[in-house]
């Protein structure tokens, strides 16, 4: 029988470096379950090791940088829910502060309170995600379902917000397009209630877990100074031990009123980047508490303020367009998108789920950008993963591949 | 030391000279242009200097200028310094016939991706590039969408006969 299979596989190729072994062409992806996204990797294997991982990427490309090239600003937000669909909020905060960092518009210290809530909140959401995938890929399914009901949960505080949950298109440029309802608080207090609990379960559930941990330590991992050659943001570089964090080092939205701490790991491999992940719940949780407090303690006009003062780009109230000149030209022009944008060029970025998103605008002086460019960070640290799994099991690159959280909105953008 | 951006322009007018043009502010950020040839020695200069140590590649895009005859692509690196929190953007321009710039992989491995998306896009040639091919876009295309000449269809246009996209024919 042995001697069959011999024969047969003389006529295959072998790769180039490989001395006298005969390894295997392996498609994980792009519809394959475990890469959670449609990205396909080419890996070569030596029975179960893994030799060399080829990417390919684009399969969801939407070409939103050439779209964007046509739209008003307000117009491109639901262009960047799309991006990291995970934590769209984010990605749609960016894109405003970006705006508003162009035209020069200074936000109310209650928006940005109210914003840092709902960028926390979807920071949470998106490193759930993230570490109960990790969990379900070393077999541990309970987690995942069990954590899904807190999402639920965050995508409910979306949806009291701004009536939608996945893609959000959550606030405008100035502000929020309405204040933050009564139930939306309720569920707010309700989310600092009850989620520590869950999480302290899920956290017990994993961090000392013997067989998570000895799935999961010393597989996927990287030097501090190979993630920085990399690009590396976000999480997974703060794994690898670098204290990198925009909301600290580039503060937006008011961050420096907060007291948080940047959790960071050591070795950078999948146990690491779990517990950063992990940690950065808690932290999120910190600051929610401190906004959330913060918003309760405004009093009089000043707790009522939910936008910015943009006539150019805040639309009015409707009341107004009907009953006022000044604000139905105002509609007019906003809706078609009549408004010359200030001359200039401008990088701004924030940190999102994965890392450090940031958007470099240019505009010359019309009405949509000139170029917009998205700096993703799933699509520049994804170039690693060859590098990340050289050597490593079939299974253990799986994990890293649920690990390092790519989104493939994100990357293809 | 604090690093500023006149510190920084000091650093590079020393060095490159007149080399160095076109040096902005905008928004904060220092934003200065080299001639294409010298992208790299002005990288390895913002990477190797002690003082100045530019060692994370933020971002990396093209750009397409249709109206700068001779310089109509144009390639943006942000640069960022991070123990002292200071970032640069660099422009280097090119001739759209002959658009070869020199590849920033031997300084950042991220640079790998960023340059085919670049490539993939606008067409500019990264001279040296290990794997410079079409990234995001299918590898049969044969121009670069993101060239300004492309411009996004036309939301009134009527030519188009197509039943299932609500074009319908009836118009």
């Amino acid at each position: 029988m042995s001697e069959l299979i011999q024969q047969e596989q003389q006529h295959v190729k072998l790769p180039e470096g490989s001395i006298g072994k005969q390894t295997t062409t392996l498609n994980l992806g792009p519809t394959h379950p475990a890469t959670h996204g449609v990205f396909q990797n080419i890996l070569e294997v030596d029975g179960e090791r893994i030799v060399s991982a080829e990417q390919t990427v684009g399969y969801i490309h939407r070409a939103f940088e050439k779209i964007a090239e046509r739209r008003p600003l307000y117009q491109i937000t639901p262009l960047t829910d799309r991006l990291n669909y995970c934590s769209a909020p984010i990605n749609n905060m960016g894109w405003h502060l970006t705006c508003e960092k162009l035209l020069g518009v200074k936000t109310p210290k209650r928006v940005d309170y109210l914003r840092v809530i709902i960028m926390e909140l979807s920071r949470i959401s998106d490193h759930l995600i993230c570490n109960s995938i990790v969990g379900v890929d070393t077999g541990a399914f309970t987690g995942f379902l069990y954590v899904m009901q807190y999402r639920e949960l965050i995508y409910e505080i979306y949806e009291e917000i701004c009536g939608s949950r996945l893609t959000t298109n959550i606030g405008r440029i100035g502000g929020f397009e309405r204040d933050f309802t009564n139930t939306a608080f309720e569920k707010i207090e309700r989310f600092l209630k009850e989620y520590p609990v869950v999480l302290k379960e899920f956290e017990t559930l994993f961090q000392r877990n013997r067989i998570f941990m000895e799935r999961t330590m010393g597989t996927g991992g990287i030097s501090a100074e190979r993630a920085l050659n990399y690009g590396f943001t976000g999480p997974n570089l703060r794994a690898a031990g670098v204290d990198y964090d925009v909301r600290v080092t580039a503060p937006y939205s008011s961050y420096e009123d907060f007291e948080f701490e940047i959790p960071v790991g050591t070795t950078g491999d999948n146990y690491d980047r779990w517990l950063v992940r992990n940690q950065e719940m808690w932290q999120s949780l910190r600051i929610i508490e401190q906004a959330y407090r913060k918003v309760q303690e405004f009093k009089g006009e000043e707790a009522t303020v939910y936008h910015a003062d943009v006539p150019e780009y805040y639309l009015p109230k409707k009341e107004d367009v009907y009953t006022k000149m000044e604000a139905l030209i105002w509609h007019f022009k906003i809706i078609m998108g009549e408004i010359d944008m200030p001359k200039g060029e401008v990088y701004h970025a924030v940190e999102g789920g994965n890392g450090e998103v940031g958007y470099y605008l240019i505009s010359d002086g019309g009405r949509a950008p000139f170029r917009l460019h998205f700096r993703r960070p799933c699509f520049i640290y994804y170039q690693a993963y060859s590098e990340l799994t050289k050597g490593a099991m079939l299974s253990d690159a799986i994990i890293t591949l649920s690990s390092l959280n790519l989104i493939a909105g994100e990357m293809d953008a | 030391m604090v690093l500023t951006n006149e510190f920084i322009t000091q650093k590079l007018t020393e060095k490159f000279g007149e080399a160095i043009i076109n040096i902005e502010e905008p928004y904060g950020l220092l934003t200065f242009e080299v001639p294409k040839e010298m992208n790299l020695k002005v990288m390895q200069f913002l990477y190797d200097d002690p003082d100045l140590q530019f060692r994370f590649l933020t971002d990396l895009c093209g750009v397409h200028y249709p109206d700068q005859t001779g310089r109509e692509l144009g390639v943006v690196y942000h640069l960022h310094n991070m123990p002292e929190n200071v970032r640069v953007r660099m422009k280097v321009f090119t001739s759209i016939q002959q658009p070869d710039v020199f590849t920033a992989t031997k300084l950042y491995e991220s640079a790998n991706w960023q340059e085919r998306e670049t490539y993939d896009f606008y067409g500019i040639n990264f001279v040296g590039h290990p794997n410079l091919k079409r990234i995001l876009n299918v590898d049969e295309m044969d121009y670069f969408p993101m060239r300004k000449e492309y411009p996004l269809e036309d939301q009134t246009r009527i030519d188009k006969d197509d039943e299932m996209f609500g074009r319908g024919g009836s118009i």
